[in-house]
């Protein structure tokens, strides 16, 4: 708490640092200056991501404090509700046997897979769409046709097709995935300033050199939102497609644990869960910090 | 304020800007206009415009809103194309893509700067990518220094002020060395004060560097501060065609110049009220 509430004096610091009101101000280091403000600008950035996951964290901690303690006086059965500790105990003892890391491995490869495979797609298509009106009239209706069929409903039919193999799970991910980045990165690229293409233009840039220096960095605020939709949407896909059917990854262990009433398994499972997503968002919006330096909105 | 800092007295820049750049100011492309006309669906924009500018001389073109001055910028550099008559610089009929290869060099309103690239790498967007990287950085940092911006090409141009950030796009228009700069209303989203700074940096790296320049503006004391020449349109016609001869550097209230300024906004309204 008393890090975070250092942080304001230190940030405004920062600020007056950076943003001197005009070049004569800024201190007579000439080059080397930009650098040093780079450097002290992720610094504190860097103590802002600290300074706020330990905000972020207290109440989940808190929680979990109540919980243990609700447990230990016998309010809370522990055929219904384990304590955390007995969960912990599990976390051990499932680790100690394997199979907690086995099924872990398995799901996150399962997710990644289908996330490459969806999000690659979607990111191809939303480019191509977004760059050629062809592609965007050959494509787009079909595109939105599909979009509006929930891809959870397609479960009976993935499981005809594929049975319970990595494929319905790779399928249904990959399908999930897909229209979060295909729609936000053909947004994003409709929504590159036209006035800087036409820039890109007069100053005689050729397609490919608009493309990376305008269009695509124009478009990846966009594309971001699009990569953290879709990385949400891959695990809860995974969780429902691994609960119904599948013969490894933790919604089988959860679902096996359920057969022989091992509540704190189960627990255990869903925490997992937790944790993986909140790892891969974290991940995502770390990328999008760092791609996106530029944008005010980010290097704060 | 910093930005008069840069607005060193003249003697103090000696030769071109940059210098040793491979694309070195070459001087001024003449412009030659016959019989242009444009037309946007059924409304005619301009109508039979003949002009002749000669090589580094620097004109004005000032007019009410939407009376085709800027559709007329916009034919000079190539971005659009007339519907009849032609256009010659230096005696090569301008086109399309032809912006950059005859070192023409347009200027807006807005910035139009890259957000994701650093000022220094947007000032060497306006050197293209023949020049090997060190080049590139030793001219955009000699052009940044020649508009007083020396120390800030490691920044991010949202952290710039509107008016140093018109300064970066300039910055980026003369890193070629331009033969023929097109400035279309450049200077109408700044202040009072930066605007007059502006103004003189423009006039001394004309002067500098002796390209032609074209100013669009609807700032008529502007025009005056600034051009050799000044062209009133109205109507899709050029309406007047003064010349401004009183020695530079101008003083704003210099009585010459005010009454000049009076007779072109006379010129303007007259016309509106005969027009109607």
């Amino acid at each position: 708490m008393s890090d975070a509430t250092l942080k304001p004096p230190a940030a405004a610091t920062a600020r007056t640092i950076a943003f001197p009101p005009e070049a004569a101000l800024a201190p007579p280091v000439g080059e080397r200056a930009p650098p040093g403000r780079i450097a002290g600008v992720s610094s504190a950035l860097a103590g802002r991501i600290a300074g706020g996951n330990l905000i972020g964290w207290l109440v989940p901690a808190l929680i979990v404090i109540v919980w243990e303690a609700l447990s230990r006086i016998g309010y809370l059965q522990p055929n219904v509700l384990p304590a955390p500790s007995a969960i912990v105990a599990a976390a051990i003892r499932l680790t100690a046997s394997g199979q907690l890391p086995e099924s872990i491995g398995v799901s996150t490869l399962r997710a990644l897979a289908g996330f490459v495979v969806g999000g690659g797609v979607g990111l191809a298509l939303g480019l191509a769409n977004g760059l050629s009106r062809l592609s965007e009239k050959l494509t787009d209706t079909s595109l939105q046709m599909v979009r509006n069929v929930p891809h959870l409903a397609l479960i009976p039919l993935v499981i005809l097709w594929f049975g319970i193999d990595e494929g319905a799970k790779l399928f249904l991910v990959a399908l999930g995935v897909f229209f979060p980045m295909y729609i936000n990165t053909l947004h994003g690229i409709r929504n590159v300033d036209p006035q800087l293409i036409e820039m890109g233009r007069i100053y005689g840039m050729k397609q490919g050199e608009l493309f990376w220096r305008v269009i695509l960095p124009g478009a990846l605020p966009s594309i971001f939102v699009g990569l953290r939709y879709a990385l949400g949407i891959m695990w809860l896909t995974l969780i429902v497609a691994e609960t119904i059917a599948a013969e490894s990854g933790i919604g089988h262990m959860a679902m096996q644990a359920r057969e022989f009433l091992l509540v704190d398994v189960v627990m255990l499972s869903i925490i997992i869960y937790a944790l993986l997503g909140k790892a891969a968002d974290s991940i995502a919006r770390l990328l999008e910090r760092l791609s996106l330096q530029w944008h005010p909105a980010y290097r704060k | 304020m910093a930005i008069s800092t840069a607005i060193s007295p003249r003697h103090t820049v000696s030769g071109p800007v940059h210098a040793g750049g491979s694309a070195g100011p070459q001087g001024g492309a003449s412009v030659t206009l016959r019989g242009i006309a444009r037309a946007f669906g059924d409304k005619q924009v301009l109508r039979r415009v003949d002009l002749h500018i000669p090589a580094g001389q620097f004109v004005a073109i000032v007019g009410k809103s939407g009376c085709g001055k800027s559709t007329l910028l916009r034919l000079i550099v190539g971005l659009d194309q007339p519907t009849d008559g032609h256009i010659t610089l230096s005696g090569v009929t301008a086109g399309e893509e032809k912006t950059a290869a005859d070192g023409v060099r347009i200027m807006f309103q807005e910035p139009r700067l890259l957000p994701w690239e650093r000022v220094r790498g947007n000032v060497e967007v306006g050197l293209g990518r023949d020049l090997p990287k060190a080049e590139r950085q030793a001219v955009a940092t000699r052009t940044l220094e020649a508009v007083g911006l020396g120390d800030r090409g490691g920044e991010w141009p949202s952290v710039l002020s509107g008016g140093q950030k018109q300064r970066v796009a300039l910055a980026r228009a003369l890193a070629s060395g331009p033969r023929l700069l097109a400035l279309d209303e450049p200077l109408g989203a700044l202040d009072a004060l930066t605007r007059i700074d502006m103004q003189r940096l423009i006039e001394k790296v004309w002067s500098d560097q002796g390209f032609t320049a074209i100013l669009v503006t609807h700032d008529v004391s502007e025009a005056i501060a600034l051009a050799d020449r000044i062209l009133v349109i109205d109507q899709g016609t050029i309406a007047a065609d003064l010349a401004v001869s009183s020695p530079r550097p101008r003083h704003r209230g210099d009585p010459e110049l005010a009454a000049l300024e009076g007779r072109i906004i006379d010129a303007l309204f007259n016309d509106q009220a005969a027009g109607i």
